[in-house]
C-alpha cells in the first residue's frame, strides 16, 4: 500500500452510510415541483367522482332523488347505497372488525357522511351535480359526547347492531358499546392503592385531533374489463394491505389487483385505512369501464377520514409518602365515532395503550378501555404514534406532574426517583411489555443540565413572587417529561392485521457493476426512506449509498409488507434490509474466497471489501464481487447477487427521550410564548442525524399544534365546527417555536443494526411537555389539571377560574 | 371546494363596470383581489353568475395626497399600503394594521376597497376606517356619492353601498401631527382573523387627551365605534381608573358571537384588553 491508498475511514466516509448526514435524495424532485403524486396521475378518458354528503349528524334517509344530478351535462352516473347493494358493497368491513357504510344506507350517522357518489367528465361537473342530489332526511337525536354514550337513554347510534350482544372483541355492555379491553393485574393494582400513602386521580382527556397531512386522501381506480384487472393508484401508507383488503372485499383475485402508491404528501396515520372514496371509485371504474379519480377536499379530510385520539382517561397513581410509585389504574372511554374503523393491530382494540406505565418502575398496574359509538366521523388512527401510545404517554406524564405536586416534590426529581434504572433492562413492565434497552437517568440528567433546570426553577420562583406582588401579569411554566415509546409493530406473536402478521420486508438486487436496487414493503410519505435505507445498505455492503435505488409503493414489484406507520419502517423493514444485506454478503464472501483461493474463514470484512486476514493487500471489493457474481461464481453456486428478507421482529423497540419546555403565560389574554423547547431523543443507532433532526422538528411542530390549539369540535347538534383551516388550528412557521435538539444513543439489543425508530417520538413526547409547561405555570395556585388544547380562551378561562382577573 | 360556473368580465373603466353591474343586476358581482369572495365561492356560499373583475381599471389604483387628505384607490393592495412612504409618514396606523392582515400572499392581492366593501366584521380595515373617519367614494348609474365610513356598516355583510355601485376610492383625513396610534389585534396565528382588535388614534395636549377615536374589530356583527369610551377619555391623563371606565364602556357595546376563537364573554374581555394596550401604546407615541 502506498500513501495514496485511502484509509478505511476515508473509504467508509465516501459510502455515506449509517451516521452520515446525507442529503435527502428525494428532495431533488420535491423541491423542484417534480414529485409524482396521485393528483399528477391523469389517465386517458379519466372521470371524476365527488360525494354528496350529509348535512346532519344523525338522520334517517327517507329518499334519495338523483334525477337532477344525473341530468347535469357531463355526468355519467350517480351511485347510491342501492346501486352498491347490487355488488354487495353498500357496507365494507373495517380493520377493527366492524362494518362501515360506504354510502348512506337508510341512515346517516355523522355530519359529512358519504351519501351519493357522482361520476362526471370533470371535477366541476361532478361538484355541480353532487350539490343537486336531493335527499329527504328525518333528523334523529344526536350524541357527540363519549361520556354520555352508555347512558340508559342515549340515542341509538347503530341500528344495524340492534340486539347484537357480542362485538369483535367480546361482550357489549350497551347498544353504543364497541369493546372492553384490559391489561395488567387489577387485584395487584387495587392492593397497591390500598397500602399507598398518597394517591391522585384525575380525568385526563386527549381531545379529538386530526393528522392533517398536506396532501389529502385521493385515488385513481382503473379497471380493465378485458383482463379483469384493477389498477389502483392511491395515497396509501400500506399498499399491500389495501391490495389484500381490496381483494377480500371486491372478490377480484389478488394477483389481478395492482396497487400503486406514488409520492405521498404526508400521512401521519390518516392514510392507513380504507375509505368509501376508494370503494366508490373502484365500483365506478368497473361500472363505466374507464379510470375514475377521487380527490378529497380539505373539509372532507378534516371531517371524514381518520381522526385521532378522543381518549378520556380516568387516571390514578399511588405512591409512598417519600415518592416511590406503587401502582397505576386507568379507566378510559374511547370515542371511535359512528363505525369502529380504527387502524390498529387487529387483536388490540386499544392499541398498545398499556405502555401507559411509561418510563417508570411501577410494580402494579391495570387499565381498562371501553370503546363507544357516537355521531362523529369514524377513525381513531395512530396519528404519528404507535397505536394509542400518544394517549398513554400524555396521560402518564400529566399524572406524574399531578402526583409530584401533591407530594410537594419537584416533577423532575420525582421522575428521576421512579425511572426504570439502566441495570433493570431488559425490563418487564407490570403490563407485560419487555422494554429492550434504556438509560433514562442519563437522558434526563443531560436534559436538565442543558437547560440549567435548577436555575429555571429559581427564576420561576422569583417570577411567581413578582406576580403575587402585581409587578407582572406573566406566569412562567416549566414542562419536563420523560417518555418511552413502543414502536416497530411488530412481533407476529403480538400483532396482525386481519390475520396477516406484521412483519416487513426488503428485497435487494446488486447489479453486475456494483450498483443495486432495494424494494421494500414500507412506503415513505416524506420520511426520506430513499435516503436512509440506502445508507443501511451502504454500511452493510460497502457500496456507496448513491449507487442504491430504493423503491417502494408498487405491489407488483415490492415484496409484501404491512406499510409505514407506527414508527415501524426502521425497526422492521430497516432490519429486513440489514438481514438481506447479510445474506448477500455471505454469498459475496464465498465468491471472494474462491477468487482469492483461501478458505471463507480466512477472510475478514473491511468497510467495502473482503481481505485476507493478515494480508490486507489481498482483497476483493464488493464492486468486484458483484461483477464476479455474474460471471465467475464458484462451481455449483447460482449466479447473481440478490436476497430477500421477511423480518418478523423478536420484540418491539422502545425509543425514549427527555424533553423540557419553558413558557410564559399572559394571564390577561391566555396567550402563551414558548421561550425554550429542548428535546433529547434516544432512538438507538442513528442512521441519518439530519433526517432525525428533521423528523423531530416536524413532530414537535405537530405537538405544538395539538397542545396549543387543536380540537376537532362538534356542537350538540352534531355539526363539526372545525372542518377548515379557518377554524382548525394549524400553526405556521411564525408561531412554531425554535427547537433545541439533542441525543443519547442506546442501541436496541435485538435489532440487527440497533436502530429503534424516531419519527413519532416528538409527537408523543412533545404534547405532554407543552401541556405540563402550561399546567406548571398555574400549579402554584392549586390548579392540578387544565384540559388541552391550551388555546387562548381556555387558558384565559383557567386564569379566570383561579380569580386572576379580579 | 369547487366553485359553481360563472362568466368573467374585465371592464377597462369604472363607467364600463357600472354599466355591466346595471345590466347584470343581482347576477353580477364585483371581483377585487378575490381573497374574501373566492373562498366563499369555493364553499358555494356565493354563486354569482357573473364576475366583474376590477383588476383592469388603472384609475382604481394608487395612493395620493389631496390637501389634508390622503386618497387611496379601491384596488390598491394591502401590500401597497405597507410599501407606501407617504402612508408611513402620514398615517402610520394604516401600515401597522395592514401588516397584521393575513399573510404576505393574501396582502399581495387583497385590496383596501375589497376589504372595506366586503362588510365582514372580522376584517381589520373597516374598524380602522371608522377610527380614522374615512369617507368612501362610490360610483353608480346615478353618479357619484360619498359615504362616511362611520355610517357605512349596517350588519353582517350589509353596508350602505347600493347594488349597482362601485366603491372607487377611500379618502382619509391625515391625523394631526404628533398623534399617537395603535392597532392591537389578538389572533391565534398568522392568517387568522381577530379574536378581538382595537384601533386607537389620539392626540395629547399638556398631558391630557385632546382628541381620541376608538374602533373595535370582530366583536359584533359590524365594526364598532366606541363613542362613549372616547367621551370618558377626553380630558383625562389616561390614568388607570379612567381607562378602566372607558374600557368597560367599550366592552358594553360589544356583542360577539361564539366561535372556535372563544366564547362571547372571552371575546368581549379581549376587546377590553386590546383597547387597554392600544391606549397605552398610543399614549407613549403621542407628542404633547
Ligand atoms: C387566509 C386569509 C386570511 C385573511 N385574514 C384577514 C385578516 O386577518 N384581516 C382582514 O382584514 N382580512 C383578511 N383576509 C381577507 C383579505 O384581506 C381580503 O383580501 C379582503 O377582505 C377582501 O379584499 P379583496 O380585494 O380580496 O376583495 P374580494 O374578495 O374580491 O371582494 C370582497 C367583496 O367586496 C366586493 N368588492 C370588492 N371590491 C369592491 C369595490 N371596489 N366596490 C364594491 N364592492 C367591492 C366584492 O364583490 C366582494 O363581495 C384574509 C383572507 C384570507 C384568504
Amino acid at each position: 500500500m502506498n500513501d495514496m491508498t485511502p484509509t478505511s475511514a476515508e473509504r467508509a466516509a465516501k459510502l455515506e452510510g449509517m451516521g452520515c448526514k446525507r442529503k435527502r435524495v428525494e428532495d431533488i424532485r420535491f423541491t423542484q415541483g417534480k414529485g409524482n403524486y396521485v393528483d399528477d396521475i391523469k389517465l386517458p378518458n379519466m372521470l371524476y367522482g365527488e360525494f354528496n354528503r350529509s348535512p346532519y349528524g344523525h338522520a334517517h334517509v327517507k329518499k334519495i332523488d338523483t334525477a337532477k344530478a344525473a341530468a347535469v351535462p357531463g355526468v355519467v352516473a350517480v351511485l347510491t347505497a342501492e346501486t352498491l347493494k347490487t355488488v354487495n358493497l353498500a357496507w365494507m368491513p373495517t380493520l377493527a372488525g366492524d362494518v362501515q357504510m360506504v354510502l348512506a344506507d337508510g341512515y346517516v350517522l355523522f355530519q359529512n357522511q358519504e351519501v351519493a357518489f357522482v361520476i362526471a367528465d370533470s371535477r366541476e361537473a361532478a361538484a355541480d351535480a353532487a350539490d343537486l342530489v336531493e335527499v329527504e332526511y328525518e333528523q334523529l337525536p344526536v350524541n357527540v359526547d363519549p361520556l354520555k354514550a352508555m347512558a340508559p337513554n342515549a340515542p341509538v347510534i347503530r341500528e344495524d347492531l340492534k340486539g347484537k350482544t357480542e362485538g369483535a372483541h367480546g361482550k357489549r355492555k350497551h347498544y353504543n358499546h364497541i369493546f372492553s379491553w384490559q391489561a395488567g393485574d387489577k387485584a395487584a393494582a387495587d392492593a397497591a392503592f390500598a397500602k399507598a400513602d398518597v394517591t391522585i386521580r384525575e380525568m385526563i382527556s386527549y381531545p379529538r385531533v386530526h393528522p392533517c397531512p398536506l396532501e389529502t386522501c385521493q385515488c385513481v381506480a382503473s379497471f380493465d374489463k378485458i383482463k379483469g384487472e384493477l389498477t389502483l393508484y392511491g395515497t396509501f401508507q400500506a399498499p399491500h394491505v389495501i391490495r389484500t383488503v381490496g381483494s377480500l372485499i371486491s372478490k377480484i383475485p389478488e394477483h389481478k389487483i395492482h396497487v400503486i402508491s406514488p409520492d405521498v404528501g404526508g400521512g401521519f396515520g390518516n392514510k392507513v385505512g380504507a375509505y368509501p372514496g376508494y370503494i366508490c371509485s373502484i365500483v365506478a371504474s368497473i361500472v363505466t369501464g374507464v379510470p375514475v379519480k377521487w380527490t378529497e377536499s380539505r373539509i372532507d379530510n378534516l371531517s371524514t377520514t381518520a381522526f385521532a385520539r378522543d381518549f378520556h382517561m380516568d387516571m390514578e397513581l399511588a405512591c409512598t409518602k417519600d415518592g416511590k410509585l406503587l401502582g397505576l389504574r386507568c379507566y378510559t372511554i374511547a370515542d371511535h365515532g359512528a363505525f369502529d374503523a380504527c387502524a390498529n393491530a387487529t387483536k388490540w382494540p386499544a392499541g398498545l395503550f398499556s405502555i401507559i406505565s411509561g418510563s417508570y418502575d411501577i410494580p402494579a398496574a391495570h387499565c381498562l378501555v371501553d370503546g363507544v359509538y357516537t355521531n362523529k366521523a369514524p377513525g381513531g388512527v395512530a396519528y404519528r404514534c404507535s397505536f394509542r401510545v400518544t394517549e398513554a404517554a400524555y396521560c402518564v406524564e400529566r399524572a406524574m406532574d399531578i402526583m409530584a405536586q401533591k407530594l410537594g416534590m419537584d416533577p423532575a426529581d420525582f421522575r428521576m426517583k421512579n425511572l426504570i434504572r439502566r441495570e433493570q433492562f431488559p425490563y418487564t413492565s407490570a403490563f407485560g411489555w419487555q422494554y429492550d434497552s434504556g438509560d433514562y437517568q442519563t437522558a434526563l440528567t443531560k436534559a436538565m443540565e442543558a437547560v440549567s433546570y435548577r436555575k429555571l426553577r429559581d427564576e420561576q420562583k422569583q417570577k411567581r413572587e413578582a406576580f403575587k406582588r402585581g409587578e407582572t401579569r406573566e406566569l412562567m411554566g416549566i414542562g419536563v417529561i420523560h417518555f418511552t415509546e413502543i414502536v416497530g409493530a411488530g412481533p407476529s406473536r403480538n400483532c396482525d392485521i386481519l390475520g396477516i402478521a406484521m412483519f416487513d420486508s426488503a428485497e435487494i438486487r446488486i447489479h453486475p457493476t456494483g450498483s443495486g436496487i432495494c424494494r421494500l414493503g414500507t412506503k415513505s410519505q416524506g420520511q426520506g426512506h430513499e435516503t436512509t435505507y440506502a445508507q443501511i445498505i451502504a454500511t452493510e455492503l460497502g457500496l456507496a449509498a448513491d449507487s442504491i435505488t430504493v423503491e417502494e409503493g408498487n405491489t407488483d414489484t415490492a415484496p409484501y409488507g404491512l406499510g409505514t406507520y407506527g414508527s415501524r419502517s426502521t425497526p422492521v423493514s430497516g432490519a429486513a434490509t440489514a438481514m438481506a444485506c447479510r445474506k448477500i454478503k455471505a454469498k459475496a464472501q464465498m465468491i471472494a474466497a474462491y477468487m482469492l483461493e483461501v478458505h471463507d474463514d480466512d477472510l475478514e470484512w473491511d468497510v467495502d471489501r473482503f481481505r485476507v486476514k493478515g494480508n490486507p493487500e489481498r482483497f476483493k471489493t464488493m464492486t468486484e464481487l458483484a461483477w464476479a457474481a455474474y460471471h465467475e461464481v464458484p462451481p455449483g453456486m447460482e449466479p447473481g447477487l440478490e436476497a430477500v428478507d421477511y423480518y418478523d421482529p423478536p420484540n418491539f423497540t422502545f425509543p425514549f427521550g427527555a424533553y423540557i419546555c419553558v413558557v410564559d403565560v399572559d394571564v390577561d389574554t391566555g396567550m402563551i410564548k414558548v421561550r425554550r423547547f429542548y428535546a433529547l431523543d434516544d432512538c438507538g443507532t442513528r442512521i441519518n442525524p439530519m433526517i432525525i433532526e428533521g423528523q423531530i422538528h416536524g413532530g414537535l411542530a405537530e405537538a405544538f399544534g395539538i397542545a396549543m390549539g387543536q380540537e376537532i369540535h362538534y356542537d350538540d347538534d352534531g355539526n363539526v365546527t372545525t372542518a377548515s383551516f379557518l377554524d382548525y388550528f394549524l400553526p405556521t412557521a411564525v408561531e412554531t417555536p425554535r427547537w433545541e435538539t439533542d441525543w443519547t444513543t442506546t442501541p436496541s439489543p435485538h435489532h440487527p443494526i440497533g436502530a429503534k425508530g424516531v419519527g413519532e417520538s416528538p409527537n408523543v413526547g412533545g404534547v405532554p411537555c407543552f401541556s405540563n409547561a402550561v399546567n406548571d405555570a398555574f400549579a402554584f395556585l392549586g390548579s392540578t389539571h387544565i384540559q388541552m388544547p391550551h388555546d387562548h380562551w381556555r387558558v384565559w378561562t383557567a386564569a379566570e377560574k383561579l380569580g386572576l382577573h379580579a | 371546494m369547487i366553485p359553481g360556473s360563472f362568466n368573467y368580465h374585465r371592464p377597462k373603466s369604472v363607467q364600463e363596470a357600472v354599466g355591466l353591474l346595471a345590466k347584470l343586476g343581482d347576477d353580477g358581482r364585483l371581483l377585487a383581489g378575490g381573497h374574501s369572495l373566492i373562498p366563499t365561492m369555493k364553499l358555494r356560499l356565493a354563486t354569482p353568475a357573473n364576475l366583474i373583475d376590477l383588476g383592469g381599471i388603472a384609475d382604481l389604483k394608487g395612493i395620493r395626497a389631496d390637501g389634508n387628505d390622503i386618497v387611496v384607490g379601491a384596488m390598491t393592495t394591502q401590500h401597497d399600503l405597507i410599501a407606501s412612504d407617504l402612508l408611513a409618514s402620514k398615517i402610520p396606523i394604516l401600515r401597522e394594521t395592514s401588516a397584521q392582515i393575513a399573510d404576505p400572499q393574501v396582502r399581495y392581492v387583497g385590496t383596501l376597497g375589497g376589504n372595506v366593501a366586503n362588510g365582514d366584521p372580522a376584517n381589520d380595515m373597516p374598524a380602522l376606517m371608522m377610527c380614522l373617519n374615512a369617507t368612501f367614494h362610490a360610483s353608480g348609474k346615478s353618479g357619484e356619492r360619498k359615504i362616511a365610513a362611520r355610517g357605512f356598516y349596517q350588519g353582517l355583510y350589509a353596508t350602505a353601498l347600493q347594488s349597482g355601485e362601485v366603491l372607487t376610492a377611500i379618502r382619509i383625513p391625515v391625523p394631526a401631527a404628533g398623534h399617537g396610534y395603535a392597532y392591537e389585534k389578538l389572533k391565534r396565528k398568522i392568517g387568522d382573523f381577530a379574536t378581538a382588535a382595537a384601533a386607537v388614534v389620539l392626540t395629547m395636549k399638556g398631558g391630557k387627551v385632546n382628541s381620541c377615536a376608538i374602533a373595535l374589530t370582530n366583536v359584533a356583527d359590524k365594526p364598532l365605534l366606541a363613542e362613549e369610551a372616547t367621551k370618558i377619555l377626553i380630558g383625562s391623563a389616561l390614568d388607570a381608573a379612567t381607562v378602566k371606565r372607558a374600557v368597560a364602556a367599550a366592552e358594553a357595546i360589544t356583542s360577539p358571537a361564539e366561535d372556535p376563537r372563544g366564547p362571547a364573554q372571552y371575546r368581549t374581555k379581549m376587546a377590553g384588553v386590546m383597547l387597554t394596550r392600544a391606549l397605552a401604546r398610543a399614549k407613549s407615541l403621542a407628542k404633547g
